[in-house]
């Protein structure tokens, strides 16, 4: 295993106002890497669905804390781990199939899916009545082009 | 996130700015919702111009209004998406049930209008 670079942890209360905090921190600290846009961008949507998915699922009868977990590795890599003490989820192999849902509303059950196409590698580990822990990796290429004189 | 609706004759057109999420998502849809019930349009815009993030809470924007207006008979049009609300869109398959455009396609480039 090899040691991250840099490593910063968040804590923060289970309420939807703290999704736009939780992708813009996370995505303010990997900057370091030089993202493009599109990395940028994709790293932030992939957060706030595992944020969102904390509130709406995890602690949908209250409000819990989620932590997060942001590594940098040497070659680019980024490692966000998005962690709760909520429900848990009892099937995780249902719960990342594309469309599934256990909410109705405008709930679309793409959250996985997102974060499955925008990242490059989402992996979920979850105890009924413990709590979820998503670890979202993304390998940062950056912009490769020289720029402009 | 800043809903401003206009109309033109039964057309009508929703500019949509800010970040499209979760937590901002239910203001959006009760502000075009209530509006939809009382105008009836025939046709409808959802103009992403203004949108500065969108994660999947958009792509349940989209199909919401979608399934309630096409039961009312009214085309839903979604234009000036960035290439990443495209991209996030696409992979919901939106693009099989409602037109989508980006930013700067024929018919998409409005939202100075948001100006006036």
């Amino acid at each position: 295993m090899t040691k991250p670079k840099n490593e910063v942890k968040l804590q923060m209360e289970s309420r939807s106002v703290n999704e736009g905090y939780a992708r813009v921190a996370v995505s303010a600290f990997a900057a370091v890497l030089d993202p493009t846009v599109e990395e940028i961008n994709d790293i932030r949507t992939a957060v706030s669905e595992a944020v969102t998915n904390c509130i709406v699922h995890a602690y949908r009868n209250g409000v819990g804390k989620i932590y997060i977990r942001v590594r940098l590795f040497d070659g680019g890599k980024v490692e966000i781990q998005i962690r709760d003490r909520g429900c848990g989820i009892a099937d995780v192999k249902k719960a990342r199939e594309p469309l599934f849902t256990t909410l109705g509303g405008d709930r679309s059950g793409l959250g996985f899916s997102v974060m499955e196409s925008f990242c490059d590698r989402v992996r979920v580990r979850s105890a009924v009545g413990k709590g979820t822990t998503v670890t979202l990796v993304k390998n940062i290429k950056g912009r490769d082009e020289p720029c402009e004189p | 996130m800043q809903v401003n609706i206009e109309t033109e004759g039964s057309a009508a057109v929703c500019y949509l700015s800010g970040e499209l999420d979760h937590h901002n998502a239910p203001a959006v849809r009760e502000k075009i919702d209530e509006f939809s019930v009382g105008f009836c349009p025939q046709s409808m815009i959802l103009d992403f111009g203004g949108v500065t993030f969108m994660d999947s809470s958009g792509i349940g924007l989209v199909m919401g209004r979608y399934k309630l207006l096409s039961a009312a008979n009214c085309t839903l049009t979604v234009r000036n998406l960035s290439a990443h609300a495209y991209k996030v869109m696409r992979l919901a398959g939106l693009e099989n049930i409602v037109t989508l455009k980006k930013c700067g396609e024929k018919g998409g480039k409005q939202h100075d209008k948001t100006e006036k």
